[in-house]
């Protein structure tokens, strides 16, 4: 193995542990009983196997809505994401216009301000127009967030596909709608799902916009926070565990197009 | 009948000119290659025909009917795209048969189609693949067979041989050519390769910066260059262009008023035992049947192409002269004169 293999074989397995470690020990005190978690020394190997931690927090009053509004507020994100975020990454790909590198910018600006500047705006605005405490006002500005990425990523999509093959459809009787509908759209279909998936993602774990646009009508990260400060060690775990779940199957299963979608091949 | 007729069409991109009022005719059933270097304008013509390409100016007709403003799929044409562009999450099969889909052409004529035009390429066993499974010569086939399905009334075909390797292409363009001698569809082809034009043309319209140089029948083209441009673009080895007056004299031949240089073709040039025009051989290359002489008489370069026996060996001198006729005399501006 050459020199730098090494290292690079090393690092990887340094940043693997970094990220596994945690999610490991969130697991397994998940998996314990409810004397476990504060228990010492450790036990690092899953030997004592019990539901009972889960299925206190599964019983605990309201996760189970705020699961739901979770569910809600990303479907809704993904939704937004992609129906605002895939014209955007066409127009991007296919046309030349003036400003279209100042805009690229500026789609990523958006990422570029601190939440927690834009919060008391935001939530008076809100309260305003009606939008606080709903699922559709986090949901807005989850879209925001997840908006840039979606964007950046659908335009790199469309420009893998070949201009000739849309051109080709034009010559052989569609119209632009047509082609795009018939030859675009099933080729960018894979990537598009994954992008949809991941602002899905970045919805469900995003906690601070949550909570500080909803009191009732909290989402699953928000209510954690919440009650953070006055629930058990135990029941932390399960909801950290609750949390990561979804985000760790779903990144699984869409890691090959997040790799082809930011120029790594992995093949 | 579908003639094509471009009538003053320009083409202006970002202030620069990429067409420069082209007017053009092609007959019904005709084979018309574009031919020019990249950057002439070739592509953006056909683009302008296919619809693909907005004109800055001027009236692009096929069959006598105003095509301005319409979108490729209100012209009934067809073409073929340098890439191939079949579509990869189709079979070769409703690929194939795209068009006429689109079209709302009845099922058993799509089949019949499809039968036809994949026979046509000997392309029938390869109908329930994906366009990933087949190499780029079979690619190429499906290209021209789904170009061919619709029944177009006018067949554009962009560079569609240039990504084949040279054996292959070679195949193909005889292939070609008896294929379209027999389904006598009105074509336009744009390449940049001169044989591949020599060989398929009708007739050959010879592009330079936005411009067409000439528009004639190959041995036309060929025999009388209409500018220096034509004579240095087609031809290899290309033609020699010669403006010393003692170069001139040397070969036999006299200026006529206004002339400025001699354009003779390498093989035109014959070998002469004394008398002649003294050339130095620089560079000899054996070709198999030919042999191919660089010398430079007065600071000109001068191309010989001879088949004679026994071979010309380096930096030995050779006489030559001009075969009569063959002589052609150019102006200033390197028009050819009558």
């Amino acid at each position: 193995m050459k020199q730098s293999q090494k290292f690079l074989y090393t690092m990887a397995v340094v940043l693997a542990i970094c990220w596994l470690v945690p999610i490991y020990l969130i697991g397994i005190s998940a998996l314990s009983a409810k004397e476990a978690a504060t228990a010492w020394p450790k036990s690092l190997l899953p030997l004592h196997i019990s539901f009972d931690t889960l299925s206190f927090f599964v019983h605990y009053t309201g996760v189970w809505k705020a699961v739901l509004n979770s569910v809600i507020v990303a479907l809704l994100t993904m939704l937004f994401a992609i129906v605002l975020g895939a014209p955007a990454g066409y127009a991007l790909a296919r046309y030349d216009f003036k400003g279209q590198n100042i805009y690229r910018v500026l789609i990523v600006m958006t990422r570029a301000f601190p939440l927690a500047i834009l919060a008391l705006p935001l939530v008076t605005r809100f309260i305003s127009v009606g939008l606080y405490d709903t699922q559709l006002g986090v949901a807005l500005v989850h879209t925001a967030l997840a908006l840039p990425f979606s964007i950046l990523v659908s335009s790199s999509l469309f420009m893998g596909i070949p201009r000739e093959l849309e051109e080709a459809a034009w010559t052989l009787g569609c119209n632009k709608v047509q082609a795009f509908m018939k030859i675009v759209m099933p080729l960018a279909l894979p990537g598009m799902a994954a992008t949809m998936i991941f602002s899905f993602v970045i919805s469900w774990n995003e906690v601070f916009s949550a909570s500080v646009l909803t009191l009732n009508n909290r989402t699953l990260t928000a209510f954690l926070f919440a009650s953070l400060e006055e629930s058990p060690l135990h029941f932390r775990y399960a909801g950290g565990f609750f949390l990561i779940l979804p985000s760790l199957i779903f990144i699984f299963v869409v890691r090959k197009y997040l790799f082809s979608m930011w120029g790594i091949s992995n093949r | 009948m579908s003639s094509i007729s471009i009538k003053g069409v320009r083409k202006e991109f970002k202030g620069h000119q990429a067409l420069k009022s082209i007017d053009l005719e092609v007959k019904d059933q005709e084979f018309c290659v574009l031919l020019g270097p990249s950057g002439c304008g070739k592509t953006t013509l056909m683009r302008i025909i296919a619809g693909l390409e907005t004109e800055t100016a001027g009236d692009v007709l096929i069959g006598g009917k105003r095509m301005n403003g319409l979108p490729p799929r209100e012209r009934n044409i067809a073409m073929v795209f340098q890439n191939y562009a079949v579509f990869p999450h189709m079979t070769i099969d409703e690929n194939i048969g795209f068009g006429l889909r689109m079209k709302k052409a009845p099922e058993d004529k799509v089949r019949h189609q499809i039968q036809r035009a994949a026979e046509l390429m000997h392309i029938e066993h390869l109908l329930d693949r994906y366009a990933g499974q087949l190499s780029g010569g079979q690619r190429q086939r499906v290209a021209v067979a789904r170009a061919l399905a619709v029944e177009p009334d006018v067949l554009l075909m962009d560079e569609p041989l240039s990504n084949l390797d040279a054996l292959l292409r070679l195949e193909m363009r005889s292939e070609l050519k008896g294929l379209l001698r027999d389904i006598k569809t009105t074509t336009i082809y744009v390449t940049h390769d001169q044989t591949e034009a020599m060989s398929l043309g009708d007739r050959i319209a010879v592009m330079h910066g936005g411009e067409i140089v000439q528009y004639d029948a190959p041995p036309v083209v060929y025999v009388r260059p209409a500018t220096t441009f034509v004579g240095g673009f087609i031809g290899n080895p290309p033609m020699n262009f010669i403006t010393s007056v003692s170069t001139h004299a040397a070969l036999g031949l006299m200026a006529p008023v206004k002339a400025v240089s001699l354009g003779i073709r390498p093989e035109d040039l014959d070998l002469v035992e004394g008398g002649g025009l003294a050339i130095q051989a620089k560079v000899v290359e054996m070709l198999g049947a030919s042999q191919q002489v660089n010398s430079r008489v007065e600071g000109e370069l001068i191309r010989l192409s001879t088949n004679a026996t026994p071979t010309i060996a380096p930096n030995q001198t050779v006489q030559v002269i001009a075969k009569p006729g063959k002589a052609r005399w150019y102006d200033a501006a390197g028009h050819l004169m009558a």
